[in-house]
């Protein structure tokens, strides 16, 4: 039983003479594959994170929308579905950071954000609202019967991976800069990126 | 399976869809596979949704139990 196998292991390289000719010499160096560096030098590979994606449009900035969005992207996350976010129009405004209240360079921009205040704690809701005080039941339902808040769901898929992508076109509308949106969000893209992500997707809703 | 089996508890009990998931999900995330996971919930739907959360992440839901209207699951750690 003297079967050849062929040498998986040698490296290839691209011919260089001075080396050959080095090595023809010396004779070539045995490689030693250190196992601790060799899995250091590997690209880490997301052990949580498996192959089937969802991606969601937020375009409405609604609390009433806002929540599915939130509640599906989180729990996603939690079941090993790589979800992204693509935010965009209305929906850009909860995702601005807590301080912020006035966004905006020119009086329509900040006239609309004075309309319509930005943040997650300021949602507003898309029928029933009367003046706040849609949302302020809602809020109070929410704590009898222990549904977690948009914030509560946004840390959470925030810190499980969710990627948050927001529209740059939106942004440059609304007059909203980067550092007005929350720490944790992706690098601003357009229609191109949204269409790719969601094509590439097993589902992808708009919200 | 005994008790003393088990790594981490989660708490969920009164918390509503999807907290119970993502709570799991997350005292999960930093166990060694193979790891049991004990989860209190007092949420009906999470009966359902556990079993689907099984099947989706390939975690092996070993108990899911009722007693008193708290629902008691044991999960192992893929």
């Amino acid at each position: 039983m003297t079967t050849e196998t062929p040498v998986k292991d040698a490296p290839v390289l691209p011919f260089d003479p001075l080396a050959a000719a080095i090595g023809d010499v010396e004779g070539w160096p045995d490689v030693v594959v250190d196992p601790v560096l060799d899995a250091a030098l590997q690209p880490e590979i997301e052990g949580e994170i498996g192959t089937k994606q969802l991606v969601i449009v937020n375009w409405s900035g609604e609390l009433d929308r806002i929540w599915p969005t939130l509640i599906l992207a989180s729990t996603a996350a939690a079941s090993g579905v790589q979800c992204k976010v693509f935010v965009t129009f209305w929906g850009l405004l909860p995702f601005v950071k807590d301080g912020v209240r006035i966004t905006g360079e020119n009086w329509m921009q900040r006239m609309l954000s004075f309309m319509q205040r930005p943040g997650i704690d300021h949602l507003k809701m898309s029928k029933m609202n009367f003046l706040g005080m849609g949302p302020w039941m809602i809020g109070r339902l929410r704590r009898k019967y222990g549904v977690a808040s948009p914030r509560e769901l946004l840390e959470a898929a925030t810190l499980m991976g969710v990627e948050f992508i927001p529209c740059q076109m939106s942004m440059d509308m609304f007059g909203i800069k980067r550092e007005d949106l929350i720490d944790g969000m992706g690098d601003p893209a357009g229609a191109a990126t949204a269409i790719e992500i969601m094509t590439e997707a097993n589902a992808s809703l708009f919200i | 399976m005994t008790v003393n089996q088990i790594s981490q508890q989660v708490d969920a009990r009164g918390l509503s869809c999807p907290m119970p998931i993502v709570r799991t999900a997350q005292a999960m995330k930093s166990l060694p596979s193979g790891a049991l996971v004990e989860v209190l919930a007092t949420d009906p739907g999470s009966v359902k949704d556990f079993a689907a959360w099984s099947r989706a992440t390939g975690n092996e839901l070993l108990e899911s139990t009722t007693d008193d209207a708290i629902y008691r699951f044991v999960i192992r750690r893929k």
